[in-house]
Parts: C-alpha cells; structure tokens; sequence
C-alpha cells in the first residue's frame, strides 16, 4: 500500500511532510505569539502590582537594568501622579540550595520594603519553598521594614532574619537577594528616582 | 574550576535518571546485566555529546537570529533521529557484537527524552556555575552534557549490579519485574539525593 | 473491533503507563500534584489523537523506508502546536510542566501508537485508538499524581485535607519510583480479578 522507496520518493515525502508541518506551526505560531507575550507581561505586572504600594503608571515599560557589583538587576520605578512612588527590584541570587532564586522586592520611596515576591526558585519542597508566602509567613517579616534598620541577615548571621527552620541556606539566599536588591534600590534612588 | 562543579552537579547532584527523570524506560529495561549497561551508556554520551553540539548551534546560530524558536522541537528531534540512524550504521560495521547486544535499543536512543531533554535543558536553562545565573557557552555546555550522560551510565550500571543480585533472590510474584525494579530505583534515587548540597 | 472496545482496551488491557510500561518519564516528572498529572495526560491524548489521525491518513503515501521520520515528523508539528497553545492560554500549566512538553515526542507511547496502529487502521479507528490511549495514560497519571499528592503534601487537587505535616518524600525523585511500583503492583492484583 505504501509508495515504493526509491531515492525520488523519499525525499519528496520528507520534503512535503517538513514543508507541510512547517507552514501549520508558522500559522500556529502567528495565532499565539500575541497571547503568549501578554500573559507574560500579566505575570510580571501581577507580580508587580503585588509588591508596589499604589501607583498608576506601567513600570515595566519604563523598566531598566542596573549593575551592583557585577550582578546585573531590573528596576521597575513606579510613579503616582507623576511623582515616585517606589521602585520594584528583580534580582536573582545564585546562593539558592537547589539553582538561582528570583525575587520582586517592591520598596516605598523612602526605601521600607513594601512587600516580596518569589518570581522563580529550585528549592526543595516543603523546606526551602516555604519562602512562597503561600506556603509559610517567613516572607512576611521583611514587610515594613526598612533594610537601613533591620539587618538583612539570618539570626545564626547576627541579623534579624527569622530564618525558616532547616532551610538556612535557602533563608540565607533570600536575605542575599533582598540585599541586592536593596543597593540597587539605593543606586537607583540616587540617580534620581525613575529617570 | 567550574568545570568540575558542572561534572560533580551533573553526575550526581542532578543526577539524571534519578532526580530529573529523563531516560527512565531504558533505563528500566537495559539494566538487566552490567555488560549491557555499559554498552549502553557509552553509546548514550557518544550520541548525546554530539547531538547537543549540533542542536546548540542549530539553536544558536538559526533559530535564535531567525527568531523561529518554535521550530525548535522539530528541528531538534530530526537532528537527534539522524544521528542515532548513523550511529547504527558504524556500530554495524565496527563492532557487530555490540550492535547485537544493543538490540532494540539501540534505534530507541531516538525516543530516550534524555537525549532530547538534555539538548533543550542546555540552551534554555541559565545555570549558576561561574557565580553568576547565565546561560551555558559551547564549551560548558559539551562538558555538561558528556556529564548528564556519565551520570546516566553510572546511575545505569550500578543499577544492573543491583539487579543481577535480585534474581538470585526470591522476590513475591506481584512485584517481580517492573514494580520491584522502580521501588528499587526509588530507593537508590533516596540514596543519591545524599549529595544535594554538594554544590 | 468496535468502536468502543478501541477506546476501552487503551484504558485498561493495554494501558501504557501500567501494562505497557511506556512514557515512564512524563509519569513520573509531572505527577507531582494531581493537577499536574491530569494536565500532561490531555496534552498527550491531544497529540495522540491528532497525531493518529493524521498519519494513519498519509500513511499509504510514505514510502516505508522513511516511515520513522516521517511519523516523528508529524508528531513533533503537533507537539509544537500544544506547546504554542498551552504557553499562550495556561502559561502556569505550560511552566509547571516545563521541559515535559516538549519531551511529549518523544514519549514512546506516541510514536508505539502511532507504528503499531494508526500506520495500518482507518482513520478514525486510528483517532479512538488515540483517544483511548490518551484516557488511559491521562487516569494513571492522575492516579498517581493523586496518591503523591495525598501522601507528599496532604492535599488534594490543591485542597489541603489532610492534617499535620506530610511525607515530603513523595513529592520528591524516590517518592515518584516508590509510589509507581507499588501502584502497579496493585493494577496488576486488579487485572487479575
């Protein structure tokens, strides 16, 4: 029933099934790419909106990146009436248990910690992850506090961190994380807010 | 110096069988004698190591400048279905005594995700290996995967050794065969994640 | 065959996960939580039907020494289809799944259906024997993905019902090996009834 397998054959077969397929995924494609970048901009604007205080402008367009110490981070200026408002910061500490740990620290503009947000992270389930505010309340210390006051260090480092029980390192990478994004927040603030 | 932080987290940390769960069906069923499994994985870092170098220049220098990343499970999966097609021919040729062991599983390497799974992990994954999180280059890349393949035969052969001392034992008939042999792997994979943290 | 037994012997008699021993990876990798495991089943039972269809109504066209390719061909445009449409429509299913998806082409009970029926049946034979597979792979992954969820983190589908701490190990690598073989030591206990 098949076609014979001769050398013409074959390779007309192959070439119409690749070009055939080709053409589907590029329709496909052209049908997606729109809905694929807007809910990726909802994820970052969702994760946004929750460590912001009240703003009304988009931050992700007016986002740019900063360098501290050779770590690259983005900052996110957030402005109410055109005057600012705070900043949310993206860094990525590579001190995770499991990989790198991304973070969204949102700060007021007087530099106090609004709120966290766990962007992405490889820390062992039921330990580590319990920096997920779903998970556990261990997030939640670093709300309201101001890092030119409250250290940024697990106790066992002589700060105030409340670390999550057996999870030290993975406590310890997210004050590492804040931190960053703490000294870019500064970096950013003293150049003059969101320009 | 990163180097061997990528050979040690690849062959044991993340190991791949056992804690990322790719090449789980040969695995499962080429680990029957230790002969077999060595062939086996030496066959799998040979295929694997230069399909990843092919697909990493693939991803690099066409679909990435193109921006058809879309076409990238395609193009990768034909590239990989190539390369075992020539592999079988010079095994043929080479050693027809392992061609004969590998029997049926050697045209399988196609279907093992690991082949397939590795070549994405490496051009999609930012890795922390030199400090700070960015994406492999060729050469970490190469190295990496020669390593996720190591760690595949290890896991592999040690695998086999445990399962040649099974049939010498009296196992109950509900479990004999595919049930005891994952409770095993199972308790191996417990047995590795003793070097999470390592790195 | 009717068409009904086509569905039905995927689900129980030939069931991939349990009787065929394929797709091992995706079955274990995803089945973290139920809502993960049932995610990736209607995925593959996606691909499975439309990747059955269409290669049983080209197959007397390819020449049979490129039949392979041509099958991994097809099924790799499929796969792609549902990577573009999950990653625009349920990016959170799409990242928990992450690199599973793609795997789907190569998850041998695709390619296994697909050379084993579809290459040699009728069209729409070939799209229930998809179907059936597809339910069949779709309830184990489920099943386990329940049962790892119950016992790993005491909850099910999301909702938390049991108490206390759970045994974490199931969620993790060995709790997925362990849980699985014992699971099919209970389907074969089944099947022997």
């Amino acid at each position: 029933m098949a076609r014979e397998s001769n050398f013409k054959n074959m390779f007309l077969c192959l070439l119409i099934i690749c070009f055939g397929g080709s053409a589907l995924l590029g329709g496909v494609y052209l049908m997606t790419y729109r809905p694929i970048a807007d809910a990726q901009t909802a994820k970052v604007n969702q994760a946004l909106a929750g460590v912001l205080p009240e703003f009304d402008n988009i931050p992700a367009d007016e986002a740019y990146r900063v360098q501290v110490d050779g770590r690259s981070v983005t900052v996110y200026p957030a402005t109410k009436s055109g005057i600012f408002a705070g900043a949310a910061v993206e860094a990525v500490t590579t001190k995770g248990f499991g990989g790198p740990i991304t973070l969204m620290v949102g700060f007021k503009a007087d530099g106090t910690i609004y709120n966290t947000a766990v962007i992405s992270h490889s820390e062992t389930p039921g330990l580590g992850d319990k920096m997920d505010p779903k998970k556990s309340d261990f997030s939640l210390q670093f709300k309201d506090k101001n890092p030119e006051t409250f250290k940024l260090a697990v106790k066992k480092d002589g700060g105030q961190v409340d670390a999550i029980t057996a999870a030290t390192i993975s406590s310890r990478a997210f004050c590492d994380a804040v931190s960053l994004a703490y000294t870019a927040f500064r970096q950013a603030a003293q150049k003059g807010g969101d320009q | 110096m990163e180097y061997i932080l990528i050979i040690i987290s690849a062959v044991f940390v993340n190991n791949i069988v056992l804690n990322q769960f790719l090449g789980v069906c040969p695995f499962l069923g080429v680990s029957n004698k230790i002969s077999t499994a060595v062939g086996m994985g030496a066959a799998v870092v040979f295929v694997m190591t230069l399909a990843t170098l092919i697909t990493y220049l693939i991803q690099n220098y066409i679909l990435d400048p193109l921006n058809i990343g879309f076409m990238q499970t395609v193009t990768f999966i034909l590239v990989i279905a190539s390369l075992v097609q020539m592999v079988e021919i010079i095994l043929k040729k080479i050693s027809p005594a392992l061609y004969q062991a590998l029997g049926i599983f050697l045209p399988l390497i196609t279907t093992n995700c690991a082949v397939l799974g590795v070549a994405i992990i490496v051009v999609t994954k930012e890795f922390t290996f030199s400090g700070t999180a960015a994406m492999l280059n060729l050469p970490q890349a190469l190295v990496y995967t020669a390593s996720m393949a190591l760690g595949f035969g290890l896991a592999l052969v040690i695998f086999a050794g445990m399962r040649e001392q099974m049939d010498l034992v009296g196992i109950p008939k509900p479990f004999r065969g595919v049930p005891i042999a994952l409770i095993t792997a199972g308790i191996l994979a417990l047995a590795f994640m003793g070097f999470s943290g390592i790195v | 065959m009717n068409k009904l037994s086509i569905i039905t012997k995927g689900i129980i008699k030939e069931n991939p996960i349990f009787v065929l021993v394929l797709g091992m990876c995706p079955t274990l990798g995803t089945t973290t939580s139920a809502f993960n495991g049932l995610g990736m089943g209607l995925a593959t039972t996606f691909v499975l039907m439309l990747s059955n269809l269409v290669i049983s109504l080209i197959a007397g066209f390819i020449p049979a020494k490129v039949r392979i390719p041509s099958f991994i061909v097809v099924i790799a445009v499929f796969v792609t289809v549902v990577q573009l449409v999950m990653q625009a429509y349920v990016p959170a299913l799409y990242e928990t799944l992450g690199l599973f998806i793609p795997l789907i082409v190569v998850n041998c009970i695709v390619l296994g259906r697909a050379e084993a029926f579809a290459s040699k049946n009728k069209p729409l034979d070939s799209f229930l024997d998809g179907l059936g597979a597809g339910i069949g792979f779709t309830l184990g992954l489920t099943v386990l993905g329940t049962v790892r969820e119950l016992l790993g983190s005491g909850a099910f589908f999301g909702w938390k019902i049991l108490p206390g701490d759970a045994m974490l190990v199931f969620i993790l690598a060995p709790g997925a090996f362990i849980a699985l073989g014992y699971l099919m030591v209970l389907f074969n206990k089944i099947k022997k009834a």
